[in-house]
């Protein structure tokens, strides 16, 4: 193994350890809001920080690698790509960190019905899911499994479309609790960001291996 | 540790002041390249570790040259004791007119080793250290010159690799090579740095990024800045390695 392959194959290891933790955050963050599990919050709160600092190992590794190596082709791919998910994950972890800070700072449980009608245990389900596929893509250069995150996230905008409907149908109803309806509104829209960053995650998978845009709509998926 | 240590070393040829108060750190089984503009004092920093700019008349050297703690311009010193401990590979490959494996045994022979079985393990592993075994185990008996020039360098790098020094300078190694023929020298190189305190001057800045884990920027005669490589290449301290190292000057 050469030199360069030594540290793209670390690389890719620390963005796979990357991907786990951020996984572990968003599945901790579901578990606590349906279990109103206040600890279970805290813990995703302080293992941000982990998170924070990983991102930033990585993004020192990839400078490194593209100042000493001048890698070209999948190499350069790869790096260039690894940037972006390094990002795109981190964004993933400051979602499930805000959504984490909303059971920690309501006083009360979401009440589970509520829960159940803005369709929030499926929406995390659906994009636990997609991080499965975007990690089985990264580790195995599975193209075929990024693909499917597409598909995917498309139910998470259609469940997030329906929100702002089911808010309005909510605060008109005799069981009016806008501060919760507010909260639930914003964990949906912030769950549908989690779905778009790991869609970016797919797009820059099938970039290093298949050397093709998708962004923007750029080539056809 | 360090394995070499210099310190406010001056050399001249004559009125000419190639080297000024050169002052350095370098550590065992590491790989530090040297790079620079032509004439900026690298080459002959280099040859000071094994004396080579002995044999340039009108030199005069001052400071402290230290390798594994001892001045090696002490009176007394035993130059022939000291290039057995460090080695050199050129340029050029420059084989010596025999057979691959008398290249290899030349310098444990003129070392007066006769054991038969003995220089024969040692031509072997060397050639095994310098990633070439598998390319000439079956012609050892060929002329070196048949080699491709890319495998001649290898050879010698087997060949100063046979008397089992610590020290490996390189200057150019890579230099009259083909691409391909560069990665494997740089791999070896990668390879080597477990055993071996290389030090190498290269006028490639990618391949001192590549290879090595310090690098020192000089300019004439002047050591501007030694630092890890990643921080040389990221983040150089001083503008003149900026300028150099993105090709701005030079």
């Amino acid at each position: 193994m050469s030199h360069l392959d030594t540290e793209l194959k670390y690389l890719k290891e620390e963005l796979i350890d990357m991907h786990r933790l951020v996984r572990l955050q968003v599945s901790k963050c579901k578990d606590a809001l349906v279990g109103f599990d206040n600890d279970l919050a805290r813990e995703v709160l302080a293992t941000e920080r982990r998170v924070n600092a990983l991102e930033l190992k990585i993004d020192r590794d990839c400078e490194n690698i593209l100042a000493l190596f001048n890698p070209v082709a999948i190499d350069l791919r790869f790096v260039l790509a690894a940037l972006k998910i390094n990002s795109n994950l981190e964004r993933i972890g400051d979602n499930a960190e805000s959504i984490a800070r909303y059971v920690m700072d309501v006083t009360e449980p979401f009440p589970l019905e509520f829960i159940k009608k803005y369709e929030i245990s499926e929406m995390a389900d659906i994009a636990l899911s997609m991080l499965d596929d975007a990690m089985q893509a990264l580790e195995q250069e599975d193209t075929a499994a990024s693909r499917k995150i597409f598909m995917k996230d498309d139910l998470l905008d259609a469940i997030n479309k329906k929100a702002t409907d089911t808010t309005i149908l909510l605060m008109e109803s005799k069981n009016n609790r806008p501060l919760h309806f507010l909260n639930l509104l914003s964990i949906v829209r912030k769950i549908e960001r989690i779905g778009d960053q790991t869609k970016n995650i797919s797009e820059e998978i099938i970039f290093y291996i298949e050397a093709k845009v998708l962004r923007h709509g750029g080539e056809d998926r | 540790m360090n394995k070499i240590e210099t310190a406010n070393v001056n050399l001249h040829y004559g009125d000419f002041h190639a080297l000024k108060g050169i002052t350095m750190s370098i550590q065992e089984n590491s790989v530090t390249a040297l790079i620079g503009p032509s004439g900026c004092g690298k080459s002959t920093y280099l040859r000071l570790f094994n004396r080579m700019n002995d044999l340039i008349s009108n030199v005069e050297i001052t400071g402290d040259v230290l390798v594994e703690g001892k001045d090696i311009y002490e009176r007394g010193v035993d130059v022939d004791e000291l290039r057995k401990k460090v080695g050199m590979v050129f340029q050029k490959p420059n084989p010596f007119p025999k057979t691959i494996y008398e290249n290899v045994a030349y310098g444990l022979r003129v070392n007066g080793i006769k054991d038969k079985a003995f220089i024969e393990e040692r031509v072997e592993r060397s050639l095994h250290q310098a990633a070439l075994w598998e390319e000439v185990k079956d012609k050892l008996k060929k002329s070196a010159f048949e080699l491709s020039g890319g495998q001649q360098q290898r050879l010698c790098i087997a060949r100063a690799l046979a008397i089992e020094p610590t020290v490996l300078l390189m200057d150019e190694p890579a230099s009259a090579l083909d691409p391909l023929s560069t990665a494997k020298i740089e791999e070896l190189i990668y390879e080597l740095k477990n055993k071996y305190t290389i030090i190498i001057v290269t006028h490639n800045m990618q391949q001192a990024g590549r290879v090595s884990d310090r690098t020192a920027f000089f300019y004439m005669g002047e050591l501007i800045e030694m630092d890890e490589t990643k921080m040389i290449f990221t983040n150089p301290k001083n503008l003149r390695t900026q300028n150099y190292i993105t090709g701005r000057f030079g």
